[in-house]
């Protein structure tokens, strides 16, 4: 390496440092901001004076539900279409490519689309108002692209010769995939879970559409209740001297996107531990 | 171990298994239909007199519905976050891959992990908080049509370095020893070999990513400012589709609710475009 590109290297290295402190930046702020406000007290009590004061314990009620209903939905629908995908078409054939089409559209949906799609169906449509059940529904339609390819990916890993050899012993396609398929992906389809998991606890354009703002202790799934992400856009935005709580409130969210983000990589590196 | 010999007296449940996992895959395609037809049956009236929606005036109050400046404000975003994130991404990329030591690449990937993994709504907050008055203390008002391209720039950025890392390595597997064989220096077998031949994977990777800016809600909404106007300086305020949507969705009525609605028609079309697009590009090569 002769002295001009030693130099080339110097800089680019200097422009990847560069970019690491708008990150670096964030996080400092969230921590500094928020580490003074946040305890248990904080993580249990009820907000008061809309936030400014009190606690987030409602919310994280909130968020824990509408993930709950969210995953519920998405995992079994998720878990069919991909393995429609893998075990029941043709790769070449029409329905497939339509079905990859369709995936890949609703991937590139933007989220603000899913909330007002969510608002017109479930909301007004179905009447379920403002509520925990319709926030989720419209989340699992938009994590369902994810996770279905998540678990697609996870389920062509499965070598052709373990089908092979199930075929050569007779198992029935149930028996293959409960006993051979299924365990073997289930690593990869646990990692695509916590992955959706984590872009549904991020959102929050969707929500503020079908689950609202508000923030009572959700008594059954058709209340409405702000999770994490809107109570931030609220503090951050619409209430005056909300910030220090709003803070506290992204250094909750950030700590289990954090959580989220290290148990995927966690899992996803996991040695298949083939047909337990 | 009744169950897998064919001998079983059990019921055959493999049609079961197929009718179910049908099912679900017709239901998710079903769900972008129904998301296109509510869409424009939500804005079917307005989108029956396009022309009144290309002004520049939003009076809803005085039902006028003109999309143009915030139609432009979504696109100049989008456009200046590419522009940020584009060429720092693919140089950070080259360093990642032929530059930096192993270790340090190691580490500055987990990093982009962390990165891709905050939440909008965070990095909305930071924006807020610290960005916009760092750029207002520099050009007032801070918070404007610059701020939005940044966050988004942020935003974007580790899902295109990862892309731009996957082509770039299978373009240098292909060509690198080739290049280097014929006595180039490693910086210009990068530059003319190596990009070159990796940009046909990297168009579809901007292309999603130019679709993942325009549909950005929340970091925006926080940023831009909000006023309805052509910006006319890179720190002007301006105020986006998506985020006008977020905005307004909480009292909108009639007339006023169809042109959100519409707004959102709009953003759909044009991400199912650019996906189209990077697919039609993409299985091209």
């Amino acid at each position: 390496m002769n002295r001009r590109e030693a130099w080339r290297a110097r800089a680019l290295g200097l422009l990847a440092l560069a970019l690491m402190l708008a990150p670096l930046s964030l996080l400092w702020t969230v921590f500094g901001d928020g580490i003074g406000v946040l305890d248990w007290q904080f993580l249990l009590a009820e907000p008061e004076q809309a936030g400014r004061s009190g606690g987030i314990g409602p919310i994280i009620v909130s968020t824990a539900l509408v993930l709950l209903i969210c995953m519920s939905l998405a995992v079994p629908l998720g878990l069919g279409t991909a393995l429609f995908l893998v075990e029941q078409v043709r790769p070449e054939g029409r329905l497939n490519l339509t079905l990859q089409w369709a995936l890949d559209g609703l991937g590139a949906v933007p989220s603000v689309v899913f909330g007002l799609f969510g608002y017109r169906l479930f909301v007004v449509e179905l009447g379920w108002g403002y509520s925990l059940l319709a926030g989720g529904c419209t989340l699992a339609c938009m994590v369902l692209p994810l996770f279905i390819r998540g678990c697609e990916q996870a389920l062509r890993d499965c070598p052709q010769s373990y089908r092979q050899a199930a075929a050569g012993l007779a198992i029935s396609r149930v028996g293959y995939l409960r006993r051979i398929l299924l365990p073997f992906a289930a690593p990869g389809i646990a990692a695509a879970l916590v992955l959706s998991a984590g872009r549904a606890l991020a959102e929050t354009a969707v929500l503020l559409f079908t689950a609202g703002y508000v923030m009572r202790w959700p008594e059954s799934l058709f209340d409405s209740g702000r999770t994490l992400a809107v109570h931030i856009y609220d503090l951050a935005m619409n209430v005056s001297g909300g910030s220090p709580a709003s803070a506290a409130t992204a250094l909750v969210l950030l700590g289990f996107a954090l959580v989220i983000q290290l148990l995927a990589w966690q899992i996803g590196k996991r040695p298949l531990s083939f047909a337990r | 171990m009744s169950s897998s010999t064919p001998l079983s007296l059990r019921p055959n449940l493999d049609w079961l298994l197929r009718a179910a996992s049908l099912g679900c895959a017709l239901t998710a395609a079903v769900v972008l239909l129904l998301i296109l037809l509510f869409l424009t049956q939500a804005s079917w009236p307005l989108l029956q007199q396009p022309a009144s929606l290309l002004g520049t005036t939003w009076q809803p109050s005085t039902g006028q519905f003109g999309l143009q400046a915030m139609l432009g404000s979504s696109l100049l975003s989008s456009l200046l976050a590419l522009l940020l994130a584009v060429p720092a991404g693919l140089l950070v990329s080259i360093w990642l891959i032929f530059y930096a030591p192993r270790a340090v690449a190691r580490v500055y990937g987990g990093m982009l992990g962390l990165m891709a993994s905050i939440p909008s709504v965070v990095y909305g907050l930071w924006g807020l908080v610290v960005l916009v008055p760092l750029l207002g203390a520099w050009m007032p008002p801070g918070a404007s049509l610059l701020a939005a391209g940044i966050v988004l720039a942020l935003m974007i950025l580790p899902l295109l370095m990862v892309q731009a890392d996957v082509a770039l390595r299978e373009s240098a597997r292909r060509h690198l020893p080739a290049a280097l064989c014929l006595g180039v220096s490693s910086w210009s077998a990068i530059r003319r070999v190596l990009l070159p031949a990796a940009w046909p994977r990297l168009w579809p990777a901007i292309l999603l990513q130019l679709g993942r800016a325009l549909g950005e809600t929340m970091a925006v909404l926080m940023v831009a400012g909000n006023v309805v106007q052509w910006p006319g300086s890179p720190f002007a305020p301006v105020r986006t589709l998506t985020a006008n949507i977020a905005l307004e969705m909480s009292y909108a009525t009639g007339p006023h609710l169809q042109a959100l609605y519409l707004s959102g028609w709009l953003l759909l079309v044009l991400a199912l475009l650019l996906m189209a697009l990077a697919r039609i590009y993409g299985s091209r090569t």
